[in-house]
């Protein structure tokens, strides 16, 4: 039996994921499911609000208080740094406040796919 | 819609002598979820600091389902059966609230403050809330919430103790979310291990 085919669709699959080409559809539903309890698109809740968060600097929404880590952090909002901070928030800023993290690379790649999308709707 | 049927509340006085303690009115909740807290709060660290600010989100998410609840009850969309039953349901987060309260106080932390009710309106569009089923949506949506983030954060509490409250939580919060989703006639979730995925 000839593996390239297979072996290509894996270092495809490999390659997309590194270079944060996730599937938005997916990272909607994913979204839906695990963000949701604290994150809204327009609304400050227990979270920032996450419209156009894609390129945004760390702790700028108004009206929401931030940890004095993630405030401080000047950190901007890059695809890379958003799966740095979903795959583990406390290792990149010690001392925020957010608990939750997202430990598959796919999953990650697809909400943060999903932000991208709604960081470009109005 | 179907029927919700709810149980008797404790007598009054009887719930108030369970909650009194040292000057400081605690849920029964609260004092059974702080006890398995105890040996944990003796000491101060680094990692007790995470698991309080895991708390302190806890403790946001209960502001907001108490105001949501609220919202609810204020609407005038709700039978009077329902309303009893979203009232049973906004207790049981009155009850998270104070345990989560007294425990992240025990832990030397700082609980985060309720928003104002016109926030909480806004941030959750109370404004689109036309009918009963709207009401009984959002409540289903914010316990599903809730659900996937007690269960997502049991991970990253420190102390062993703190996730078997989150577990318990997420408990509740999954009774609540059976309800509400039977009153709105949905269908149950077709695979297992649906929650917190």
């Amino acid at each position: 039996m000839n593996g390239r085919p297979i072996v290509a669709a894996m270092l495809a699959l490999c390659f997309a994921h590194a270079h944060g080409a996730g599937d938005p559809a997916r990272g909607a539903e994913l979204y839906e499911a695990r963000c949701t309890g604290c994150h809204s698109l327009d609304a400050n809740r227990i979270g920032p609000m996450h419209r156009r968060v894609v390129g945004r600097k760390a702790g700028s929404v108004r009206d929401y208080a931030y940890s004095p880590a993630l405030g401080k952090s000047k950190l901007t909002w890059s695809e890379a740094n958003l799966d740095r901070w979903l795959a583990n928030p406390e290792a990149l800023v010690p001392g925020q406040k957010m608990g939750y993290s997202v430990p598959e690379s796919a999953d990650r790649a697809d909400i943060i796919a999903y932000l991208r999308r709604e960081t470009s709707t109005p | 819609m179907s029927k919700i049927i709810v149980a008797q509340q404790a007598p009054l006085a009887r719930r108030n002598f369970l909650g009194q303690s040292g000057g400081v009115l605690l849920s029964a909740t609260a004092i059974s979820l702080m006890a398995g807290c105890e040996t944990m709060a003796q000491s101060s660290n680094k990692s007790e600091s995470q698991d309080v600010a895991i708390l302190n989100t806890a403790l946001g998410l209960e502001h907001e389902a108490i105001n949501a609840y609220q919202l609810g009850a204020e609407s005038g969309l709700l039978d009077k059966g329902v309303l009893d039953v979203a009232v049973k349901f906004q207790s049981d987060h009155k009850a998270h609230r104070d345990a989560l309260i007294a425990t992240i106080q025990k832990l030397g932390g700082k609980p985060v403050m309720e928003m104002k009710m016109g926030d909480y309106a806004k941030a959750l569009k109370a404004d689109t809330l036309k009918s009963q089923a709207d009401v009984l949506a959002l409540a289903a949506k914010l316990e599903m919430g809730a659900i996937n983030a007690y269960l997502g954060v049991i991970p990253a509490f420190k102390s062993g103790d703190l996730a078997k409250v989150a577990g318990r939580l997420a408990a509740d919060e999954t009774m609540h979310w059976t309800v509400l989703s039977q009153a709105l006639g949905r269908p149950l979730p077709n695979k297992a291990l649906s929650f917190g995925a």
